[in-house]
């Protein structure tokens, strides 16, 4: 039976140019683990509101053709009525919790379908199990970290035994350990309980793996709805910014058929006698020669021994010492709460350090995670005076409202916004949330670019992939400490969690983190003696 | 607005009870103007705080009231026609007329300012320990889209707090500095989209559909029974005192009143009802 049934259904919202949904007709039948693929703005979120009433029942705007979800005709019934067969999870944690604790979110789902005490008690002991959140149930919401709080926010969703599951971008704002947790529950859920669940995702290679099934959006309509392997076929063709790593790896060798995941692409390699042997673990330690150092000439940035005390709390920041030179490149990866956003605050003056000290030489532009939170205006063109507006390439885009940017445009808007066309340093926190591949690529070889031209740039980020795509170096932060500064391939090779999917594939091998570097290494002449 | 479980006998209340016991107090201090007993609960009132564990919650709140009560105070003492010890005379004010302010209208103001002191702390005790989304529920029950409505607003508060900040860090960040008037708009947009989306979180969860949530399954713990007992007493005895005149205050003409056996022990019965639920302490965690 099918759970989800589109015919014929285009979308537009309200005062929309352009359909959301463009004559999309598709099903989804019960226990299915179906992936929503494309870019950004291509319909995948649009998608999951049809499938969970909120489009175009709170949205508003013109829908035609017929949609029926859990046997519910969307004409008849809002998202109150679909709630009571679908989970919902959005991208934003924050905004997904209504309640103050987790054990009141968790049985509000429950109540307002009328369960008496006892049977919303069992509920949420039962979800909280489920999801091993039973130790955050007398949490408050406000306390938890993005992680937690979208596990609050899953087991919400799951309290009542949906049918189908319905998540958008949910990993998007984790740290990869707790992205790769969540994915792993819902992975466990489809299996043992036979939830359906449909997930938009950006970062295909992290899903792709667990999928039944991908549906490719573009401009609004399916492009492509296959099983993993045969969709990487058709976009090594059709969309190479879908393409995952480790597809273009083994294609780039000339092999078949495409991996859906790690354990696919290692059994096609070693099939083929290419699998190097497993390389020893490496951990990466802080090298003597980045630490501060006095008397020597000012670096663009430097932290000596900076702390970061909360009165009556913990350090978020304990002995923090590096120095960026210029040119630099830095990723600065971590988990969740590890000291990351606060670090790039003290580097741009945002906090005073409790003891040691930062300085810097020039000007230190900031990039909070959210760049919406610079624009106050209704007009690019109000934004910035003309020329900068020229500089950072956006003047033909100056009558547009900055809410109506793409994700890209955005950024490059609110750097010029900090001053970041003039910086010694640049600083990005989080800059790639609910990117595609593209505007990823476009955002690093910006920063490339800038680098070249002799600001130093260093970019708190969950995502390896980014990261190995543009930093020359890696600090790794854990518990407001730095534990590992180094080039990026000892860091983003020689771990399970911040590892790129190559590393992961070809076990470290050569210190090779992208696809191309993967290609090389596997081709060098040293690679034959290895294998043979 | 943020509530934060602790281990203490109010938290471990059920919420109405909790709520039933803040109102008793704020009733027997609006029941009367004698400093004495006035005094007797706000001592009850900072020791319930400290029991509960929300004692610098509570202290925050001064911040607020004790300016909003020595206003009270001064605004009295200048408007007042009352009182036969003048303190000063002012002379004519035009509009204001005579402006001669006197001691009994100055007492008369910190009486009334040290109520609200009192009513704003008692308000801070339940919102740090009383669970909200108890009450909520228990407000469903009876208006669902008065609930709603607290609901959101509830959510909303330390949301749009945190959102204020990080707006605040990026302006701060920029080059230029925005007008007031710009960043006040960009505030007000971002609080619609935010309400946007927890309205639209409450719909995935059920919320327009709900139906009248279940009564609370919870056994009545011995907690709620000592809360219950104690409310009803604090709230019989200010009722009883006051129809019985047993701590009559005059403030005009002249300052009058009695400091007598009855006016302590009254003082001091306040001060015992109000705190003994907080000498149970076994089965406060939750």
């Amino acid at each position: 039976m099918n759970v989800l049934e589109l015919d014929g259904v285009s979308y537009s919202y309200p005062r929309a140019k352009a359909p959301a949904l463009d004559k999309v007709s598709l099903s989804i039948g019960e226990g299915e683990l179906v992936l929503l693929a494309g870019l950004s703005a291509s319909g995948k979120s649009t998608l999951l509101g049809v499938a969970s009433g909120v489009v175009p029942h709170f949205h508003g705007g013109s829908f035609e053709g017929h949609a029926e979800v859990c046997g519910l005709d969307l004409r008849d019934s809002g998202p109150a009525r679909i709630a009571e067969h679908v989970g919902t999870l959005f991208q934003d944690p924050e905004t997904q919790v209504v309640m103050s604790t987790v054990r009141a979110e968790l049985a509000f789902p429950l109540e307002n379908r009328g369960h008496d005490a006892v049977a919303v008690a069992r509920g949420v002991e039962e979800v909280a199990l489920a999801l091993g959140i039973e130790s955050l149930l007398e949490r408050a919401t406000a306390e938890l970290s993005g992680g937690e709080l979208q596990r609050a926010a899953l087991a919400a969703a799951l309290a009542g035994r949906p049918r189908l599951i319905v998540l958008d971008e949910p990993t998007s704002q984790l740290d990869p350990v707790a992205g790769d947790e969540l994915l792993g529950l819902l992975r466990r859920l489809n299996e043992e309980w036979g939830t359906t669940i449909v997930l938009a995702e950006h970062r295909l290679e992290r899903c792709l793996a667990a999928a039944d099934r991908v549906i490719a959006l573009d401009r609004g309509a399916v492009a492509c709805d296959a099983p993993p392997s045969e969709f990487l076929d058709w976009a090594r063709e059709h969309a190479p910014a879908l393409e995952t790593p480790g597809a273009r790896l083994i294609a780039s060798l000339g092999l078949e058929p495409p991996p859906a995941g790690v354990k696919a692409a290692r059994a096609t390699l070693r099939a083929h006698g290419l699998l190097p042997p497993p390389a020893p673990p490496s951990f990466a330690q802080p090298p003597r020669r980045r630490r501060a150092s006095r008397g020597a000439p000012q670096q663009p940035l430097r932290f000596e021994r900076v702390w970061h005390e909360l009165s009556g709390g913990r350090a978020i920041l304990a002995a923090v010492s590096f120095e960026l030179a210029p040119g630099e490149l830095v990723a600065l990866l971590g988990r969740n709460g590890a000291g990351k956003s606060t670090l790039l605050r003290h580097a741009a003056g945002l906090r005073e350090p409790t003891r040691g000290k930062v300085s810097a030489a020039g000007h230190v532009a900031l990039l909070l995670q959210n760049p919406g939170a610079y624009f106050v205006h209704d007009r690019v063109g109000d934004e910035l005076p003309e020329a900068l507006l020229e500089a950072a390439g956006l003047a033909h885009l100056a009558a547009r409202h900055p809410r109506d940017l793409s994700g890209g445009e955005r950024q490059r808007l609110a750097l010029a916004i900090v001053g970041g066309d003039e910086a010694s340093v640049l600083c990005l926190d989080e800059p790639t949330r609910g990117m595609d591949r593209k505007a990823k690529a476009d955002l690093a070889a910006h920063l490339r670019e800038r680098a070249a031209g002799g600001a130093a740039v260093i970019v708190a980020t969950h995502d390896p992939e980014f990261a190995a795509s543009f930093a020359t170096r890696a600090i790794l932060m854990a518990d407001g400490r730095v534990i590992a500064d180094a080039q990026p391939a000892a860091i983003l090779s020689g771990g399970w969690y911040f590892a790129t999917e190559t590393a992961r594939i070809l076990g470290g091998y050569a210190g090779a983190l992208t696809a191309e570097q993967g290609l090389a290494a596997l081709r060098a002449p040293a690679a034959a003696k290895v294998l043979r | 607005m943020t509530y934060t479980r602790r281990a203490s006998p109010l938290h471990a209340a059920r919420a109405s009870i909790g709520a039933g016991y803040c109102a008793a107090l704020i009733l027997a201090v609006i029941l009367t103007k004698q400093p004495l007993i006035l005094g007797a609960l706000a001592l009850a009132t900072t020791l319930a705080a400290i029991g509960s564990g929300v004692g610098p919650r509570v202290a925050r709140s001064l911040l607020y009231s004790i300016p909003m009560a020595v206003l009270v105070a001064v605004v009295n003492a200048l408007v007042a026609r009352d009182g036969l010890t003048v303190l000063a005379r002012f002379g004519d004010w035009g509009p204001f007329g005579q402006v001669d302010p006197t001691l009994e209208a100055l007492c008369f103001g910190a009486v009334v300012g040290l109520q609200l002191v009192v009513v704003v702390a008692i308000c801070a005790l339940a919102s740090a320990a009383v669970d909200p989304d108890e009450v909520l529920r228990s407000l469903r029950r009876f208006s669902f889209r008065s609930a709603l409505t607290a609901t959101l607003a509830t959510r909303m508060v330390p949301l749009l707090a945190l959102d204020a900040r990080r707006i605040g860090e990026a302006q701060r960040s920029r080059v230029d500095g925005a007008s007031r008037a710009a960043i006040m708009r960009a505030i007000t947009a971002n609080a619609l989209d935010r309400s946007l989306d927890i309205a639209a979180t409450l719909e995935v969860r059920g919320y327009g559909a709900a139906r009248r949530p279940p009564r609370n399954g919870r056994p009545i713990s011995r907690h709620d029974l000592a809360f219950i007992a104690s409310a009803l007493a604090v709230a019989a005895l200010a009722l009883v005192a006051s129809a019985r005149s047993l701590a009559p205050f005059r403030f005009y003409p002249t300052i009058a009143g009695p400091f007598g056996v009855t006016q302590y022990a009254l003082a001091l019965a306040f001060i015992a009802l109000g705190l003994a639920p907080f000498a149970q302490r076994r089965g406060i965690m939750r």
